[in-house]
């Protein structure tokens, strides 16, 4: 049979979940590590990551609402999926997902953002006209009270969100791994260290995808990028990069060491039809080499125009090996039989539902979404940075 | 009576609820059949099958299965007595049109092993279901609700056995029914009926004078990967250790 080595129980050989169900954790995950950098600052007081404060919430946001739709495209019939609420079924991990969806979408990230934003709402649905006057009076939900007391109250229920949503980012992605953790079926998935290391390796992403956006659209605005925030920001991608690394390595240490019946086969897996994807891309440059040139980063003393070119690489390579990540779980994780006696291939294709189009289609659109989130709710704040910070300009 | 709005209210849901079972319909009615008295299984007896493909053959007839899709298939083992660990299996289009000849005095040996939904106890495919459209039957079948199954292929993932696929046509998940049209009439399994050898049997563990009791006292049955604790309710008699 073509495309297969050995063999495969006859309804192996073409997979179930396409490069869809790659982009599903991937951009969950964008959206829990972009909620967590954004928790720094308003429940852990790290200041020098206000600047991104703002602006990692609209990102959050902005995959979020893109979040299902791999999903959706990939269903036999997702004119179903409503059944997922109607009819959930308890013992499934997916049928959480919609819960766990609502609540962060509608509990944790529409409330913080709102309460956040609604003095500025109440502000520009004074001061604009059209439509647009129109747009931020509904959003202001009919309180325009902006008084000392009702902004304090803004701030301290703020908080108490952020301080709910940090345990539900974690759920919310922890619960992605969890997905695939809780598949015995599958050894290359069934591991407890599955929802954690998909934890870390979320924060890593959405911390990355925040950095990188906030140094773009600075760039864009001609404004100058704080350096005292993206070298914390920096700081703290690396010291979660590490866990995430250490966890990785010790579920793979663990399964080389353990080597059971499974164990030839994913080997060979990672020798052949894995080796670009998981050994060069995840594990060398996703994740290797932006640890080393982050952590030369604290170790030597480099100007601020290089640390901002270390800073986009490294951003970039994470994202990179995050995405590399999900695509050895997902695709991975099909490619070999349930029998540990063979290996197929798998095949992406350009412009169906599930292809490449679609894909690049998706990955692209939250970044339109928060084009548009910036546009209507713009995240700048008006306190200027640091001398440090403004004598380098965005280049 | 006076409807109020608040007892509207009140039955809005209720009749929401109930709608679904109206849209639903009523299943094909099966006179004289208790589900509660049956707990259905099967019995493959390896040293019987001949791979002859013929309860491929007949699954797919009786069941639609489309193309390259299986509900029950038929592999060939070949183990060599110095390389137990590494079987040579081969499964030719399920096993349908049976399989290539043997040499005549071949190294190791050779042998059949007719594979199908092992119709878990503890079926991991129903536990993964997100809407429930996988179930098992109070008798004992794991089955699809094929109007209500939304396709997402978990199911698939969970099966440690690749019984189950998504059928091309539908978009839904597809397995072996352990033909649950025949059996709930008294009839026995597509494949169990044509096959010659008698090497598959339907068994009803909860019918004290089927035969499948003397079997399973009298050999040696094994089920497929134990170590799944699935509670797989095909047993196999002289199951090779070679068999994944």
């Amino acid at each position: 049979m073509p495309g297969v080595e050995g063999y495969m129980y006859p309804n192996e050989v073409s997979l179930y979940w396409s490069v869809l169900i790659v982009l599903y954790p991937y951009i969950t995950g964008l959206v829990a590590g972009a909620f967590i950098l954004a928790s720094l600052e308003r429940v852990f007081r790290v200041e020098a990551v206000k600047p991104t404060y703002r602006l990692a919430l609209l990102t959050a946001l902005a995959f979020l609402i893109v979040a299902p739709l791999p999903l959706q495209l990939h269903l036999g019939h997702p004119e179903r999926s409503l059944e997922m609420y109607m009819t959930p079924h308890r013992t499934s991990a997916m049928a959480m997902f919609g819960f766990v969806y609502l609540w962060y979408l509608m509990a944790v990230l529409t409330v913080e953002i709102w309460l956040d934003y609604r003095a500025d709402i109440v502000a520009l649905s004074q001061t604009t006209r059209g439509w647009r006057r129109l747009f931020y009076k509904v959003l202001t939900l009919g309180s325009s009270n902006v008084s000392e007391r009702a902004l304090h109250i803004d701030e301290r229920v703020g908080w108490f969100v952020t301080l709910i949503g940090i345990p539900s980012a974690f759920l919310l992605h922890g619960y992605v791994g969890f997905i695939f953790g809780s598949i015995k079926a599958n050894p290359w998935w069934s591991s407890p260290l599955m929802p954690v290391v998909f934890i870390f390796s979320a924060m890593v992403s959405g911390i990355a995808a925040v950095m990188l956006i906030y140094m773009a659209t600075s760039r864009l605005r001609s404004q100058p990028i704080d350096m005292k925030c993206v070298d914390t920001i920096a700081q703290y991608m690396l010291y979660t990069f590490i866990i995430d690394f250490s966890l990785e390595m010790l579920d793979l240490i663990h399964r080389i060491y353990e080597a059971d019946e499974s164990f030839r086969s994913l080997d060979f897996m990672v020798h052949t039809k894995l080796w670009f994807s998981q050994v060069i891309l995840q594990i060398c440059l996703g994740t290797l080499v932006p640890i080393v040139l982050l952590g030369l980063v604290q170790a030597a003393k480099l100007t601020a125009a290089s640390r901002k070119r270390i800073y986009a690489v490294s951003g970039s390579l994470a994202l990179i090996g995050i995405f590399a990540m999900r695509w050895n779980v997902v695709i991975g994780g099909q490619l070999f039989s349930k029998s540990f006696l063979g290996y197929t291939t798998y095949k992406m294709a350009l412009a169906t539902r599930e292809g490449l189009l679609v894909s690049v289609g998706l990955t692209i659109l939250p970044l339109f979404i928060l084009a548009a989130l910036v546009k209507l709710l713009p995240p700048w704040t008006k306190e200027q940075p640091d001398a440090e910070a403004l004598a380098v300009t965005g280049d | 009576m006076n409807i109020t709005r608040r007892h509207l209210m009140l039955l809005l849901p209720a009749a929401a609820v109930a709608w679904e079972s109206v849209l639903a319909g009523t299943p094909e009615a099966s006179p004289n059949y208790t589900m509660t008295g049956h707990w259905w299984g099967m019995l493959i007896d390896i040293p019987k099958c001949i791979g002859c493909g013929n309860c491929v053959r007949a699954c797919q007839a009786e069941n639609d299965v489309p193309d390259g899709f299986f509900r029950t298939w038929v592999e060939r083992y070949h183990v060599d007595d110095w390389n137990l660990a590494n079987p040579q299996v081969i499964s030719p289009d399920g096993g349908k049109e049976g399989f290539p000849s043997v040499a005549e005095d071949p190294d190791g040996k050779y042998f059949f092993v007719p594979k199908l939904c092992n119709q878990c106890a503890d079926s991991p495919c129903t536990q993964v279901c997100p809407v429930g459209a996988t179930f098992i039957s109070p008798d004992g079948v794991v089955l699809v609700d094929q109007k209500y199954c939304m396709g997402c292929a978990y199911c698939v993932q969970a099966c440690p056995y690749g019984c189950r696929y998504i059928h091309p046509q539908k978009r839904v998940a597809d397995k072996c029914t352990l033909c649950y049209h025949r059996i709930t009439k008294g009839l026995t399994t597509a494949c169990c009926e044509v096959c010659p050898t008698g090497a598959r049997q339907l068994a009803d563990l909860k019918n004290p004078n089927d035969p499948i009791h003397a079997f399973l006292k009298t050999h040696s049955v094994q089920v497929l990967k134990p170590q799944m604790a699935t509670g797989a309710k095909v047993f196999y008699n002289q199951l090779d250790g070679s068999v994944r």
